[in-house]
Parts: structure tokens; C-alpha cells; sequence
């Protein structure tokens, strides 16, 4: 079974250059605004958390979503999260579309019921190192798989933030310190490039000291 | 087993599958009347790196204001106006002689709405998010922005609540410019770190 998921693009190989494009309109086709102001609809009535919404991308199925744009990303998104809070059917949108809907896949994770407290302090200052924890979780989670087990440096505070990988699953929330980390590109690649650091923005809970 | 067991029947084009989520929602009277129009012409028109453009240009013309504007970014921006969704926590990374800054998002596609407007496709797709982080040096000059190997590079990895905006280098060429005529300099590329002045 896929554990993490597809999304976590960082550092992947093969997939070919990037097709740049210098200036390009908001929408390209009508359809995209229309799937866009409707994820924008289904968030508001379902109340989906920022978490929610993203996971909904998350577990599309692979080859869809990499086969698929950006805004049919979206499409899904609110079609499933409109399935999953009984705002439609699956079967009412096949009819409708006169073909399969594919919709994103199961949640793998349990929802979350004792979020535990808040973290109001952080426990780490710009210049501390910090080890990203290794693990691997069923849910969502905005800490990259490439640098987990990476040791970096803490270069910035920022705010107090709900800790997404709650919000995704269930109505509990936890608050916590988040950081900006920097990486040495040489020691998360092991390939030797020098003067490249990558920064990468953590819950307080992703870290432990180093 | 029939044959359909093997075939299942085809994806409806992305067309249809989008009109059959507008009509069914709008049956159940989830979509306010005029909605998609507003949300089209608020991202056609009114954001986009034109306000970007116009807060580099400031933070060119005055020293004050650029101060600011690296300090707490959010707010200086702010002062022009420009905020909001995506905008609300904002870092300005400074481009120098020797430091060049480039932002992405490996995760899905976040980018600051309220200065440069809704991200380009390239920047929402698998290879530009994969490649950033892991080779940036090779990818910056595969898109036409060689750097010299003394030039630092810093990533930035939107994975949290902060979204970027790179402040590039003012071109020597500027000097003696009007604010507009600094802004009109000042390109979407140049803002994300793809490009330099």
C-alpha cells in the first residue's frame, strides 16, 4: 500500500524538464475557474480545513495525478470531499458526466480524537540544530519525506500554527511553533554540490534536537 | 466475466466531469448567484505580479522601505495595499551579488497570491517541484539563469505558513529610474528566482 503519497515531489528523478512558459493567462480554459470557484464552494460548505483540502489532492490515485493538471487536481479535490460529506453521489456525478468520475482514494488514517495540548514555546532558537524525525505517517503530513532524518539548522521563528497532520483528520486541533530549517544540499542529496542550502518550513513536532 | 470486468467504461472529459459538479451543487443551491464570475475576475484582474512588481520597485526607490519590507514583510507589503489568502505571513528573501534566492513548493502548489497572482503551470507541475530542491544549480541554468559557482543559492521550500517573494538585484541600468519605470523592469520570473535581472 502507498504510505506516503505521490505529492511528496522533492528530489524524485525522471521527470523530465520543466515546461516554462514566461507569462500565461489565470485560466486557460473556462472549466479551470469554474473547478476552482467550485473547490472553493465545497471547502466553504463542508468547512474542510486547509489540511482536509490538501489530503483530498493527496490520495488521488498516482498515475492520475500525474497525468493530470492542476486544476483537475482540484476537480477531484471537491468532488470527493462533496462525496465524502454527503453533499453528492458518486453515482449522481457519473450519470451527470456521462462517463467514470474518478474520485481521490480512501483515507488510511484514523481521525484524530486527543490532539493533545498546544505547544506555545518553542523549543528551539535560530541557530540550534534539529534532526527531522524518520517516520512515515498513514495521514497528511507537510513534512517532506526528502528531508526526514536530515539534520538542518533553525534560520527563522515563525508563527504558532495548527499542525496539519491533525486538522487533515477530524475536528481536533493542536497549535505549535514553526520553524524555517536549512539543509545543506551536499549532505540531503550525498552527491557533493556545493554552496546550495534548502529551506524547508516545520512544525515543532517534526523536530527533535540534534 | 463480461468484457466490461476488463474495460471499464471511459473518464468523462475533464469538461464534463467539471459541469456535472457546477449542476449538481447549483441544484442544491451551494453556488451563490454570480460566484464563478467574481472568483474569475478577481484572479484575471486584480491580483497578480503587477503588485509585486510595484513593491520591488518601492523597496528599490527607498532604502526605508526596503528595510521594512525585509523585516516584516507582510506588513510592508501591506502598505501598498496587496494582502490577503496566501499572503498572509510573508518572507522577502534579498538577491545579492552573491546570493541568489529561489522559491517552490514540493509539496503541492503554494505561492503568494495577493503579489504575484496565481502560480504558472510550470511551477505546479511534478518536474519543477521535484528538481528545485535537489539540483538547483543545473535546473536554474536549463531555464535560462546560469550562476556563476560563487553564487550562493538558497531554496525555499513553502511547506508551512509562509509564503516568498524574492527581491531581485536592481539593474545597474535602473539608476535614475521613476518608481513606474522601475516596476515596468520587474518580471514574474525574477520574483520566484528563476531569473535575474
Amino acid at each position: 500500500m502507498l504510505v506516503d503519497g505521490i505529492h511528496d515531489l522533492g528530489g524524485m528523478q525522471g521527470l523530465g524538464a520543466v515546461d516554462h512558459s514566461p507569462a500565461e493567462p489565470a485560466f486557460r480554459y473556462r472549466w479551470e475557474a469554474v473547478a476552482r470557484a467550485l473547490l472553493a464552494v465545497v471547502a466553504g460548505a463542508v468547512e474542510a480545513s486547509g489540511g482536509e483540502f490538501r489530503h483530498s489532492i493527496e490520495r488521488m490515485e498516482p498515475g492520475h495525478y500525474l497525468t493530470s493538471s492542476y486544476y483537475e487536481h482540484w476537480l477531484t479535490a471537491a468532488a470527493t470531499l462533496a462525496v465524502e460529506h454527503g453533499l453528492v453521489t458518486g453515482s449522481e456525478l457519473e450519470a451527470r458526466a456521462g462517463g467514470r468520475f474518478p474520485l481521490s482514494g480512501p483515507l488510511l488514517a484514523p481521525p484524530v480524537v486527543d490532539a493533545g495540548p498546544d505547544a506555545g514555546t518553542p523549543r528551539f532558537g535560530v541557530g540550534d540544530r534539529v534532526r527531522v524525525r524518520e517516520w512515515h505517517p498513514p495521514g497528511h503530513t507537510r513534512c517532506p519525506r526528502y528531508v526526514r532524518g536530515k539534520t538542518g539548522t533553525v534560520v527563522r521563528l515563525d508563527g504558532i500554527y495548527s499542525v496539519p497532520d491533525i486538522e487533515a483528520h477530524g475536528i481536533a486541533r493542536r497549535h505549535e511553533p514553526t520553524y524555517s530549517v536549512r539543509f545543506d544540499a551536499a549532505e540531503l542529496w550525498g552527491d557533493g554540490q556545493r554552496g546550495v542550502w534548502v529551506h524547508v518550513d516545520l512544525w515543532d513536532s517534526y523536530l527533535e534536537p540534534s | 466475466m463480461s468484457s466490461s470486468a476488463h474495460h471499464p467504461p471511459p473518464v468523462s472529459p475533464v469538461e464534463q466531469r467539471v459541469a456535472a459538479l457546477e449542476a449538481l451543487l447549483t441544484e442544491r443551491g451551494l453556488v451563490p448567484e454570480g460566484f464563478i464570475e467574481q472568483i474569475t475576475r478577481r484572479y484575471e484582474s486584480e491580483i497578480g505580479p503587477m503588485n509585486g512588481a510595484k513593491v520591488v520597485a518601492r523597496a528599490w526607490a527607498d532604502p526605508e522601505y526596503r528595510r521594512r519590507l525585509l523585516a516584516d514583510g507582510t506588513a510592508a507589503i501591506a502598505e501598498l495595499g496587496f494582502g490577503g489568502p496566501e499572503g498572509d505571513h510573508m518572507v522577502v528573501v534579498e538577491n545579492t551579488a552573491i546570493v541568489h534566492n529561489v522559491i517552490v513548493c514540493t509539496l503541492c502548489s503554494c505561492y503568494p497570491w495577493p503579489v504575484l497572482g496565481l502560480p504558472p503551470a510550470w511551477y505546479k507541475d511534478p518536474p519543477y517541484r521535484a528538481r528545485m530542491v535537489r539540483e538547483p544549480r543545473a535546473l536554474l541554468a536549463e531555464m535560462g539563469c546560469p550562476l556563476p559557482e560563487e553564487v550562493e543559492i538558497r531554496v525555499w521550500d513553502s511547506s508551512a505558513e509562509v509564503r516568498y517573494l524574492v527581491l531581485p538585484q536592481r539593474p545597474p541600468a535602473a539608476e535614475g529610474m521613476t518608481e513606474a519605470e522601475l516596476a515596468a523592469l520587474v518580471t514574474r520570473d525574477s520574483m520566484i528566482g528563476v531569473a535575474r535581472l
